[in-house]
């Protein structure tokens, strides 16, 4: 029975694949390759040693401008929220910057650091920043007083206070935040990864246009791209059954 | 003794003046032992022992800004705590006794006035003193033996061990050391916060409607708890609650306070020996008092 339940998404997406392949092979015009010519793309690209290099090379640039994005926007989001004063003086910048898309900041970016992975790291870096910074300043003015009151009262100082009642206090928002945010710089780095750079999924699916419009190879890289995304997301998500941070998901 | 003579109103030790100094009255009753009926005045019945002052909080005002207006909440309020006296701060819902209750702790500042503990006057919160909120005071992030161990950083991890255990063990938690607060009932949460409380050895304790939130029979069980662990270890209590019945079981002395601006309208003295008789005449003559003092007649 639970078989089953788990196996139902398999079977959609078997389903969708069969319905493509004829749907591709009762046209005349060309409009999609075939699913069967995608998976033959991959196996290309792995034969040519592209794939696991496009895919580390996109993982890279993500990486970095994730996590060097969480490491400043946390503590700065969290100081902000703390120091409400301060948070209130400069939450009007932030909400000006927060609508220009990161993508904005292409040409820029180039201008600064050049084609390489400066750029596209920058670009990531951009992207996350301003959302976690956000979701951090939010956390914190969601703690709860009482938390804040009780942990005082046991006569902790200002660094204790942040380290063991902050910090857990908010960590299950900042995860929330985290997750959702690195679902944003992968959407970024494919676009950045067009413009900016020449590797990675995004390059790959640029390139395979322009270079004969191998369309097998485009389809592929989007594939590529929402199965990884797709991983990065579980992978997130896996830390919200961390027991002590359960607390923070479930109404009870 | 002589109850024949009395009014219907002289269960209370009535003050003419509502500025006088009720503090001055001796309130040792209880815990000096033999039970003393005083009907009369307190200067008729002079009382030898009275409790060395733990608190003294002086002519307390507060006012809050709302929209622009102020809103007096404390209108010049009077409080002594003797040591180890367990006392009742009972009043109407947003009469202003947790807005007390937390100047007393030291959380926020009073407009004008000053509280003194021990002589010493207070500037914060001290984990010498510790506020028991409703349940929601203990940290979900932590376990049971995590909140416990909380206030106790200082000590070494052997010691930390013994006193969680020796807490567990007094809350009756046995067997949940490693479980999340939102895996335990409310009463259990209480209880969990109560001994977080009492691990630091605090020798004050502020406790706001710390049962309000807990089913009727919980309620009971607990202010049983509550004062069996207070006769062990002697603490002076301060206890917020809108609940009448509450503060006669629980209490030495009763404070009602009045609706905003919250003034202290009376103190009973609650002379009656633990445990006590729910059914007695005394209790029920005190609790009727009290129903009439804050206008209820005790009808349903």
């Amino acid at each position: 029975m639970n078989l089953l339940v788990r196996l139902r998404p398999a079977a959609f997406i078997a389903v969708l694949l069969v319905v493509w392949h004829i749907a591709v092979i009762c046209q005349k015009v060309h409009l999609l390759p075939t699913p069967l010519a995608v998976a033959r793309g991959i196996v290309e690209l792995a034969r040519h040693g592209l794939l696991i290099k496009y895919v580390v090379a996109s993982l890279f640039r993500v990486t970095w401008g994730f996590v060097g994005a969480a490491i400043l926007a946390i503590p700065f989001g969290l100081a902000l929220g703390w120091r409400r004063r301060a948070g209130m003086a400069l939450n009007p910048l932030i909400q000006i910057f927060r609508p220009i898309s990161p993508l904005a900041w292409i040409p820029i970016s180039i201008l600064w650091f050049g084609v390489g992975d400066m750029a596209a790291i920058f670009l990531i870096f951009l992207a996350s920043f301003l959302p976690l910074t956000v979701t951090a300043m939010n956390a914190v003015s969601s703690v709860s007083p009482v938390h804040i009151n009780a942990a005082r009262n046991f006569g902790l100082s200002q660094s204790q206070l942040v380290k063991i009642v902050l910090y857990p206090a908010v960590a299950p928002q900042l995860i929330v935040g985290l997750r959702i945010t690195l679902g944003i710089a992968w959407l970024v780095v494919v676009a950045a990864e067009m413009i900016a750079v020449n590797s990675g999924l995004g390059f790959l699916i640029v390139d395979s246009r322009n270079a004969g419009n191998r369309y097998d190879l485009v389809v592929a890289g989007m594939v590529l791209i929402g199965i990884i995304g797709w991983l990065l997301d579980t992978g997130m998500r896996s830390f919200e059954n961390i027991r002590s941070l359960r607390w923070g998901y479930s109404e009870d | 003794m002589n109850q024949g003579a009395r009014t219907t109103a002289s269960w209370l030790q009535r003050e003419e003046n509502s500025g006088n100094r009720w503090h001055k009255v001796p309130m040792a009753s209880i815990i000096a032992g033999p039970v003393v009926r005083k009907f009369a005045a307190p200067a008729a019945a002079p009382q030898k022992r009275v409790l060395k002052t733990k608190l003294r909080a002086d002519a307390i005002n507060m006012a809050f800004n709302r929209d622009g207006n102020p809103v007096q909440v404390l209108d010049a309020v009077d409080l002594d705590v003797g040591e180890g006296e367990f006392v009742c701060i009972l009043g109407p819902s947003g009469c202003g006794k947790s807005t007390l209750l937390n100047i007393i702790a030291g959380f926020i500042s009073p407009t004008s006035g000053q509280v003194r503990i021990d002589g010493k006057a207070v500037r914060g919160p001290d984990p010498r003193r510790i506020f028991v909120f409703q349940e929601r005071g203990v940290f979900p992030w932590l376990t049971v033996e995590g909140n416990i161990g909380f206030g106790l950083f200082k000590l070494s991890k052997a010691e930390r061990a013994e006193r969680i255990a020796h807490y567990v063990k007094l809350v009756g938690l046995q067997g949940f050391e490693k479980a999340y607060p939102q895996e335990l009932s409310g009463g259990m949460k209480q209880r969990l916060e109560v001994a977080r409380a009492l691990a630091v050895n605090p020798d004050m304790l502020f406790l706001d409607e710390p049962f309000g939130a807990l089913d009727s029979i919980t309620r009971l069980t607990m202010r049983r708890e509550l004062l069996r662990i207070w006769q062990a270890e002697r603490k002076t209590i301060v206890f917020v609650t809108h609940d009448i019945e509450e503060s006669i079981q629980l209490a030495d002395r009763v404070i009602v306070m009045s609706a905003r601006p919250a003034r202290i309208q009376r103190v009973v003295n609650i002379d009656i020996d633990h445990p006590r008789d729910i059914s007695s005449r005394r209790y029920l003559e005190l609790r009727d008092g009290i129903f009439e003092e804050i206008g209820l007649a005790h009808k349903v």
